[in-house]
């Protein structure tokens, strides 16, 4: 059986390192893995993803609907927008953190508040990470994508090890921003 | 061998590199554009790798390296081969020497593209043979055998993959450096009636590579990307087949381990299509569905096949209205398309009622200049009769609201050719045609010139943010610096269209408004082509300058900023504008036009009293 899981944010949120990570751990423990992501002009403040499938037994990197073990929401309203894809009884690991869209200044309307409500009404395992908190004490913003990783693989979410995820920020993230990733993967410690 | 973990535009690229490629050149578009980067990034001794100015040109090099002996490989996205077409279509004629393969990504959907183009098509057009990649690693295995292929019969050959192969990542088997072919080319050697093309050769050489096509049916009905899949015990017996190609196949593959195997066709060449292998298949059949994107390829062929050896096999898909006839196929597509076929029933999975969802359409970025291009061209022409002619890269998205700048986007260069026409036909209005930089180069000069020649009356702009932003900030002749990391002499725009006879060229800086739109004013004014250049760097390459703040006891809450530019940066919240630090990079705009003042610019106080 695979582990199916979904990533997906807001362009330039960092959802595509967070998927290089979960990967690159994967394959350090020598399980096959396949994914997939948003490339191109939606990247440009569009909605983005990536699926990520780990494990034998999967011919396709794109996960189906009610396939995903765990949906790692960068952003309430995407994580929304991806809930068709979880399993029942699956895990939603989400930011509570919404980007405004220009639509939505321009009078198009988004209330964050409303996306809250429904993934509490609706997911029975979620985990809302207050993330502001997080961004003062380490003092960047630029570690949404760690954090999440952080809340995910201490709910055991992930099914990879801490050596394995170490290993592979050490392997991604550039040597300046080393320090920082890594004490955001373990802030959760 | 080793196991990496590829993006399947990098498996090819480690692909081409494994058979000893020995030249790379092409034009970056989505989503092909990874494959030549990542030869560029792994260059291997004495491969030269090019961004070329565009695809027509780009083929023009394939081919001429390819003459002269070198493995070569030329990437593109499916426009791309529209524009390369003309050169493609005579070298599948003349012949090739050194294998050349044609590397050509199709974006079904579309994602970012204008079409829905099928290069599979294109293959059976041009006569080019094609290899249709299913994963990572069978479009890894399709380069050798593409090469080869290549070189065997003096063909170019296509490579074709669709935006989830080249954008789909796995852990694949890759050979190791010690195991790469290293090949040597032979240098070009003179022969007129082989490098030369007429019409008597190529009489000649239809015939012969009709012969070629015909004996490739049988040969490729034997190769490994075809093949048959059997049906499980359970569904022996079984008279109805499945049929796919591409990234569907592994769509079907995921349908059939839910609803069980049923005969499959796995096509891999879709042309020449592998007749012997397919009339296999279709032995014992009564009802074939055939699941592709783009064009029912599959579908015409099994139906021809079927008219051919009057088998009576019904063959369902896009042409029978079993499979939609446009956009991408997904997972749960198939598997409904598959359950339904096979009349068995799926899991069902809960239904959910979503609440309204954020909209969010590709937006230009916080700080981007051509937003600021494309708001000082609306305030100086407001009020008066104009045609804004947009282009393809970054800049379309200047149609978005609040700006609505683009009236018109058709394909690379176009909006030049079609202000000119508008002129023409309704000499009253004030004509402008926008293009960025990397599209200038790669498609706007001879319109420059017909319109110069042709006496018509148009603004060029040109949206000049030093790079190509648009695919991921690839070089081009602006830049001065080439893929093989040279420092080259840039050329100018400016000089370009001052050569070709434009008397009124002036450069301005978008980001100071005021001086834009009086410099708009100026040339715009003017008879015939004149041209204006904004330049300023795309904010992915340049140091932000700063943020800028709001005075909240300034601001009056007047929306101006955020109803009249749309920056990603800019929302309102109790009453007052609002700029997100994460996004904003100082360029200021908003500060230019805050009625009062209440909005600093980075490194500032506000103006405001």
């Amino acid at each position: 059986m695979s582990k199916n899981i979904i990533l997906c944010g807001v362009g330039g949120q960092g959802t595509v390192l967070a998927s290089r990570l979960i990967s690159a751990a994967a394959m350090k423990e020598g399980l096959p893995v396949q994914s997939a992501e948003t490339i191109g002009m939606a990247q440009r403040g569009g909605s983005v993803f990536s699926h990520i499938r780990i494990g034998e037994g999967v011919n396709t990197p794109m996960i189906g609907l009610g396939e995903a073990d765990l949906i790692l929401g960068f952003e309430l309203g995407e994580a929304v927008r991806q809930l068709p894809y979880l399993k029942k009884d699956g895990r939603v690991i989400a930011a509570d953190r919404a980007v405004m869209p220009v639509t939505a200044s321009l009078g198009g309307g988004y209330d964050p508040s409303l996306m809250r409500r429904y993934l509490q009404e609706y997911v029975t395992h979620l985990q809302i990470v207050e993330v502001e908190k997080a961004f003062e004490e380490l003092r960047s913003s630029k570690v949404l994508n760690l954090l999440l990783l952080s809340a995910a693989f201490h709910a055991d979410a992930l099914g990879l090890k801490k050596e394995s995820m170490l290993f592979a920020i050490e392997d991604n993230v550039p040597p300046k921003f080393l320090d920082l990733n890594k004490k955001a993967f373990c802030y959760f410690d | 061998m080793h196991k990496e973990f590829l993006m399947g535009n990098e498996a090819i690229a480690m692909g081409a590199i494994a058979a000893g490629v020995d030249l790379v050149c092409g034009y970056p578009g989505t989503p092909s554009t990874e494959v030549l980067e990542t030869v560029a990034k792994h260059r291997p001794q004495d491969c030269y790798v090019e961004w070329s100015i565009n695809e027509k040109t780009a083929m023009e090099v394939a081919a001429g390296a390819a003459y002269a002996g070198s493995r070569v490989l030329v990437t593109m996205k499916q426009m791309g081969l529209n524009v390369a077409s003309d050169p493609l279509m005579c070298v599948e004629y003349v012949g090739v020497k050194g294998g050349m393969v044609v590397l050509v990504a199709d974006d079904p959907g579309p994602i970012s593209s204008q079409t829905e183009q099928d290069t599979r098509s294109f293959a059976r057009f041009s006569k080019v043979p094609c290899f249709d990649p299913s994963t990572a690693q069978e479009a890894y295995n399709m380069m050798e055998e593409a090469f080869a292929l290549s070189e065997k019969y003096g063909t170019p050959v296509f490579v074709r993959p669709t935006t989830r192969v080249s954008h789909g990542y796995a852990s694949i088997d890759v050979k190791d450096a010690a195991e790469y072919v290293s090949h040597r080319p032979e240098g070009f050697i003179k022969d007129t009636k082989k490098w030369v093309i007429f019409p008597r050769a190529s009489f000649a050489n239809h015939q012969r590579i009709e012969k070629r096509n015909a004996a490739l049916t049988a040969e490729f009905s034997q190769l490994r990307f075809n093949r048959i899949e059997a049906e499980t015990d359970a569904n022996a017996g079984c008279r109805k087949g499945i049929a796919a190609g591409g990234i569907s196949y592994t769509y079907a593959r995921e349908a059939l381990k839910e609803l069980g195997n049923v005969r499959l066709l796995k096509v891999g060449t879709p042309f020449p299509f592998p007749e012997e292998l397919a009339l296999q298949f279709l032995e014992g059949l009564d009802e074939v569905l055939c699941l592709e994107e783009l064009d029912p390829v599959i579908e015409r062929e099994l139906a021809y096949l079927c008219g051919k050896h009057s088998l009576h096999v019904k063959i369902r898909g896009k042409l029978t209205g079993d499979t939609p006839s446009a956009g991408e196929n997904t997972v749960d597509s198939v598997k409904k398309t598959v359950a339904a076929f096979l009349e068995k029933k799926l899991t069902e999975g809960s239904s959910l009622d979503l609440p309204p969802l954020p909209v969010r359409p590709p937006v230009l970025c916080a700080g981007c200049p051509h937003r600021a291009s494309f708001y000082a061209v609306k305030q100086a022409m407001k009020g008066k009769k104009s045609i804004y002619c947009g282009d393809i890269g970054c800049y379309t998205l200047g149609n978005a609201m609040p700006l609505d700048m683009v009236d018109t986007c058709l394909c690379m260069g176009a909006g030049l050719g079609i202000a000119q026409g508008v002129f023409h036909t309704e000499p009253d209005t004030s004509c402008f045609a926008f293009v960025g930089d990397s599209t200038f180069f790669a498609s706007a000069i001879p319109s420059v010139i017909n319109g110069v020649f042709n006496q018509a009356d148009f603004t060029l702009v040109v949206l000049d943010n030093s790079t190509t932003a648009m695919t991921g900030h690839q070089p081009h002749p602006g830049t001065g610096r080439t893929m093989m990391g040279e420092n080259v002499p840039a050329i100018s725009i400016e000089s370009v269209l001052k050569g070709i006879g434009l008397t009124c060229v002036e450069t301005v800086d978008p980001l100071d408004h005021e001086a834009a739109v009086a410099c708009i004013k100026r040339v715009a004014a003017q008879q015939g082509v004149k041209a204006i250049i904004f330049r300023s760097p795309c904010i992915a390459i340049a140091k932000p300058a700063g943020k800028c703040a709001v005075d909240e006891d300034a601001c009056i809450g007047c929306r101006t900023c955020i109803d009249e530019i749309g920056c990603p940066a800019l929302t309102f919240a109790d009453g007052r504008a609002v700029i997100d630090e994460g996004q904003c990079t100082g360029c200021g705009l908003c500060s230019q036009l805050c009625p009062v003042s209440a909005i600093a610019p980075a490194g500032k106080e506000a103006r405001h009293e």
